[in-house]
């Protein structure tokens, strides 16, 4: 089983706590929606009254005037009841709405402090579905449930006052199969509800089966499976059939049943007027009227059964939702932060040490840096290089404290980052990573990211000076033109290109740049290495770097490998050392000289 | 509902329970319609009782026992009802879902390239659901409710027909309203599942960039935004309340208004004497008799609509026709194939691409041999090798199998032979035996374990708990790249295929295990056909052809030795891969 499809409880106090407490602001409303359903019940069970008056008085004594005063009344206190509902049908569906809306913005908030740990241990389809599906599930229990409840019960109680005040006999003959009913009605719902889960799982299979054939058809066709897959698929479908026809067995077996139930009440009724009618208590409005109060009673009741479904779906998502709500992976701003306004972007590692994995020994941890040190002066552009996995992504990660560094630390103008608050740092950092992320809404929004400090005109002067204003203006509708969901109609080196609008437009002290290695056509390429050239101008930069370009003209290239810092210096002097930099130029970068002077 | 149609033949084959199931609705109202005419007698036997002071007792309790009994036997039919018409349309809905996908299982690849797996899986639940949905209720309940509502109309017309038409007044209403707003409604609820698909969409965006969120400090304005969308959602939700909360005030008080019409007209008929009291209370049963039936009514031609444009959606996929199939050229004679592949002229363009993904290929791989493809991303290797088991077929161009048309060997026999080995590896969520059984009929454990043994999973196998039985998948175990792509290798292995297919299938084994794996390979392979594709060199130094490949086109071919001692792509990749080797070693 899932974790998504485990129901447990159908009532857990603490749990329940925790759920009243998003419902408190609303209280009052909650009290007046009890009020309100209350009002409803009681008027719903007036109705029999009237026709025992139209019937014992007004007929009895003939009077067509006083009939059509209790026809007038009765249509009066329809439509009141009418009015009453409406409103409190509306208003049961705004409490759900509005707490379920609040309880959805503090688990987004609190998805948005968490640390990119945190998204590494989680994977993102399931954060969404406690966004979105499960509190959406607890709109019911919020809305119509703790209403209903409350309110089912006042309309039991009432109905059965006005019986017992009516004729107490007739109440307690008619009230004798209840417990049949409660029974069977009981008996039902385990079945029914076994019926269901059976069905759920054959669906799950049928949806689990047909997703994976469907993905896996070339695979299918290509190893001649469509028969045998067809008959499994057969069978799944079969059970799943079978678990729903089991199902219609109980319904057809329930609703009759309760037919039946309610007519043999309806035969003790005439019955017993039949026996008591000599000592003259009964009047025949009186028996109508408990016809009808028959009929009236049946609803809240299985009402109340249906709700005990909703409470428990509703406690299992509010059990996943919390224990989101009680995570505690949050990288956490120091209490006395140093202030970190003027910024001039010297920045030092010093002995950093750091796994994304921490084992229990040290030799269990799998360590991505070891004992890392360098440092780079403010203004000076750095360039990363080493294969995939020497840890050139990491150091990035660190400097913004995605992630804390287990042993050493990391200073910028000398101080260590963790004494900044987390966004003071950010803010002086602009990161411009290799695989583009753009939202969708239009052009100018994934330039300054909806910061309205940045206005249309830097946004603007930022895509010009990296050479992106021309491709933009040609788009429909230019700085306003839509962007799809992830940019799915801009072409990579477009994409880059606003990324790069976007880190200049925030004006950084610190540019971190990873390249894309991608190969763009020439025309783009020669676009970016401008603009790489015009966005490092003035800055510290740290770039991972794929261009021959960019690794030339850096002030310090740092060579990593496995981990661990093998080589810092200029391009001459790498090359001149025959190490592992030269190896790697005449793999990765040669070619790259080849095409420039080509 | 014209689409509905289609589902005669569905229908057809379940006719005698569904003729059955016709008779015990009819039952059933015969048995409901009655009853209250024995309440009325009753009241009426009461009332003159009362009056005169003296009861004749066992009438009453005849009466009760009637009501009782005629309720069991209705209830008995309305069991019946729903064990015959409703259990049909689950019939048929498993029908349905069994030709969708047998239908689907014929479709070609560019059929499965065109079309996203989320709207096939839409088709496939909640079309047909809907489909089925209208099958069960929307036939039990309109026959019921029409012969209910002609039966109950009857006996009310029996009592007073003039009380009859003043209290039908408002009942037309009821469906019409009914009909209106459920149509409301659901234009209101797609419009809230739609702002909901963009609230989910919002959150999967801004989780999935959470790295640029941090990075740009954008987290409240990310929430404000989120809080916007969710805001809207909310206000969509108010918006289908305040439609759906009207739905049943306003049944209510139309039901309620002809309860008092019949009180009031029919009181005033007691009065004058025209009509009995406990004629007024059968004909106040009747009328609540009335409600349902009419609420039914609208109900149902809503759940026929959402059931036709269901339909008409899954029609759409019956109607496609595969590309690739078994036609009037095919030989049935053949039933085996020896391996000889020749490439005549063959191009090929993808359906609505522009640039040609193949073009004027011509190559020959005798039986026995194995050809190498290597080349850069896109250049063309994957469709290359899917022309072989017609997963496409070429635009231009013949692609012949021992000198025959591949369009002349039946699709069966082709594939059969053909092991292949996909560049995305799937395997199913089953147990290793079953997934490396997977193309074979008969195939023992022994078999199974040879050819773990040749693709190198065996090993690793062994470690498991539940060695060959060790499930994958969801409940399962997660195997890395490697293991799935040897397990895959094995798939095909295990086939003991004529012509055996790697595209690109050892990129994440070792340099090490593949070349075990390739020393295995060439022995079993001796007298078969095999074509590798990879990135790699080493893979494919040994074939007895390689064959360069960039933008759709061969451009270098030769052995290993033949295109290094040549100095062009391949003799560069080679330069390229030593130099990496030894930086690893480092």
């Amino acid at each position: 089983m899932h974790e998504e499809e485990i129901l447990g409880k159908a009532y857990d106090a603490s749990l329940m706590r925790r759920l009243l407490f998003y419902i408190r602001p609303y209280r009052w409303h909650v009290v007046l929606g009890i009020v309100l359903s209350v009002a409803v019940s009681g008027l719903e069970a007036v109705r029999p009254y009237f026709t025992k008056i139209a019937v014992d008085v007004n007929i009895a004594e003939k009077d067509g005037n006083g009939l059509l005063v209790t026809a007038l009344a009765f249509l009066g206190v329809l439509l009141l009841r009418g009015v009453i509902q409406y409103f409190n049908a509306y208003l049961t569906q705004w409490i759900g709405q509005k707490t379920i809306f609040d309880l959805r913005m503090q688990v987004f908030e609190h998805l948005q402090s968490r640390s990119l740990r945190f998204y590494d241990k989680n994977p993102i389809g399931r954060l969404i579905t406690r966004v979105t599906n499960d509190t959406e599930v607890l709109n019911e229990m919020f809305s119509s449930g703790i209403v209903m409840v409350f309110s089912d019960i006042f309309t039991i109680i009432g109905i059965l006052s006005l019986m017992f005040t009516m004729n107490w006999q007739l109440a307690l003959i008619s009230l004798s199969v209840l417990p049949l009913l409660f029974y069977g009605t009981f008996l039902f719902r385990k079945k029914a509800r076994e019926a269901y889960r059976e069905v759920r799982i054959q669906i799950a299979r049928i949806n689990t089966f047909m997703q994976e054939h469907i993905t896996g058809m070339m695979v299918d066709q290509v190893f001649n499976r469509e028969k045998k897959s067809f008959e499994k698929f057969t069978e799944i479908n079969a059970a799943h059939r079978n678990a729903n026809i089991k199902s219609i067995f109980y319904y057809a077996l329930f609703y009759p049943g309760v037919d039946l139930i309610g007519a043999i009440a309806v035969g003790l009724i005439i019955w017993y007027a039949g026996v008591d009618a000599l000592e003259g208590t009964i009047t025949v409005g009186t028996v109508i009227a408990f016809l009808q109060f028959n009929e009236m009673f049946w609803r809240p009741i299985r009402d109340l059964s249906e709700k005990y479904n909703i409470m428990q779906t509703a406690m299992a998502s509010s059990e996943r939702i919390f224990k989101l709500l009680d995570d505690k992976t949050a990288i956490v701003d120091p209490v006395h932060p140093v202030p970190f306004e003027q910024v001039k972007g010297a920045i030092e590692f010093k002995n950093v040490w750091f796994a994304y994995n921490v084992g229990l020994t040290d030799a269990e941890t799998e360590w991505i840096l070891r004992d890392v040190s360098f440092r780079i002066n403010a203004g000076e552009t750095a360039a990363f290089v080493g294969h995939t996995g020497a840890g050139k992504t990491t150091i990035t990660n660190l400097l913004c404290r995605f992630y804390d560094v287990q042993k050493g630390e990391i200073l910028i103008d000398g101080v260590n980052i963790k004494q900044i608050r987390q966004q003071e740092l950010r803010k002086h950092i602009a990161v411009v990573l290799q695989d583009v992320f753009l939202f969708s809404g239009d052009i100018s929004s994934n330039i300054n990211l909806g910061d309205g400090t940045i206005p249309r005109e830097a946004v603007e002067q930022a895509a010009r000076t990296v050479g992106a204003d021309e491709f933009i203006r040609q788009l429909p509708g230019g700085y306003d033109a839509e962007v799809k969901e992830r940019g799915a109609t801009l072409s990579v080196g477009q994409k880059q290109l606003i990324s790069f609008a976007r880190a200049l437009a925030y004006n950084p002290q610190i540019l971190i740049l990873d390249e894309a290695t991608s190969s763009i056509d020439t025309e783009t390429e020669q676009l970016i290495q401008q603009a790489i050239e015009k966005l490092l101008r003035g800055r510290t930069s740290i770039v991972i770097a794929h261009r021959l370009s960019t690794i030339q003209n850096a002030g310090k290239i740092i060579v990593m490998h496995k981990g661990e810092i093998r080589e810092i210096g200029t391009h001459q002097e790498l090359l001149a050392h025959g190490g592992i930099y030269f190896k790697l130029y005449q793999l990765q970068y040669k070619d790259q000289e080849v095409r420039l002077t080509a | 509902m014209k689409p509905l149609l289609r589902l005669l033949p569905y229908l057809a084959k379940y006719k005698r329970t569904l003729f059955v199931g016709f008779l015990t609705v009819v039952g059933s109202n015969i048995f409901t319609v009655l009853p209250p005419l024995f309440i009325g007698e009753a009241i009426d036997l009461l009332k003159e009782g009362l009056e005169a002071k003296s009861i004749g007792g066992t009438d009453l309790v005849t009466y009760a026992v009637g009501i009782v009994v005629f309720f069991l036997i209705a209830g008995t039919f309305t069991f019946f009802t729903r064990q015959t018409l409703i259990v049909v349309s689950r019939h048929i809905e498993y029908d349905l879902r069994n030709d969708f996908l047998s239908h689907i299982q014929k479709l070609s690849l560019s059929f499965y390239q065109n079309t996203p797996t989320g709207d096939l899986m839409a088709h496939a639940t909640n079309d047909i659901s809907a489909v089925r949905n209208c099958l069960g209720p929307g036939i039990m309940y309109p026959t019921d409710t029409i012969l209910a509502f002609t039966m109950v109309i009857a006996m009310m017309l029996r009592i007073d027909w003039e009380l009859t038409l003043l209290a039908m007044i408002p009942l037309p209403f009821v469906s019409f309203a009914v009909y209106r707003l459920g149509k409301v409604v659901h234009k209101k609820f797609e419009e809230r599942q739609k702002q909901y698909g963009e609230m989910t969409t919002r959150a999967q965006e801004n989780l999935s960039g959470i790295r640029v969120v941090k990075a740009y400090v954008r987290e409240e304005y990310e929430t404000g935004l989120f809080r916007t969308m969710s805001f809207e959602y909310l206000k969509k939700n108010l918006v289908l309340a305040r439609v759906q909360s009207i739905m049943w005030p306003l049944m209510f008080l139309l039901v309620g208004l002809s309860l008092v019409i019949t009180i009031y007209f029919g009181g005033l008929k007691v009065i004058a004497n025209e009509l009995s009291v406990g004629g007024l209370t059968k004909f106040l049963i009747y009328l609540t008799m009335l409600i349902w039936p009419m609420i039914a009514f609208g109900w149902v031609i809503n759940i026929l609509q959402q059931g036709a444009a269901s339909m008409d959606r899954l029609a759409k996929i019956f109607d496609t026709k595969p590309e690739v199939q078994d036609a009037e050229q095919t030989d049935h004679t053949i039933t085996e194939i020896k391996g000889a592949i020749e490439f005549r002229n063959v191009s090929f363009t993808h359906k609505g691409a522009v640039r040609a993904s193949l073009s004027d290929i011509n190559l020959m791989v005798p039986k026995g041999a194995t050809l190498a493809v290597i080349g850069y991303t896109g250049a063309g290797k994957s469709t290359f090798v899917n022309l072989i088991p017609r997963l496409y077929d070429a635009t231009s161009g013949d692609v012949l199998i021992d000198g025959r048309n591949v369009k002349e060997i039946p699709l069966e026999v082709l594939r059969r032979n053909i092991g292949y080995v996909p560049q995305e590896t799937f395997l199913f969520s089953d147990s290793l035996a079953e997934n490396i059984s997977y193309g074979t009929d008969n195939g023992t454990e022994e078999h199974v374990r040879d050819a773990a043994e040749i693709s190198q999973i065996a090993r690793d196998i062994s470690d498991f708990p539940l060695g060959y039985a060790t499930m994958l998948g969801e409940r399962g175990i997660t195997l890395s790249g490697g293991q799935k792509q040897r397990t895959s290798i094995a798939r095909a292995v295990m086939r003991k295929p004529k012509i055996l297919i790697l595209d690109d299938a050892l990129s994440a084994v070792d340099t090490y295990t593949e070349e075990e794996i390739l020393k295995r390979l060439r022995r079993i392979m001796k007298d078969r056909t095999s074509i590798i594709i990879s990135h790699r060199i080493s893979t494919v130094k040994n074939a007895d052809m390689i064959v360069v490949m960039d933008d759709g086109k061969i451009v270098e071919r030769g052995t290993h030795d033949e295109l290094v001692e040549r100095g062009g792509v391949y003799a560069e990749l080679h330069q390229k891969q030593l130099l990496e080797q030894e930086l690893e070693n480092l």
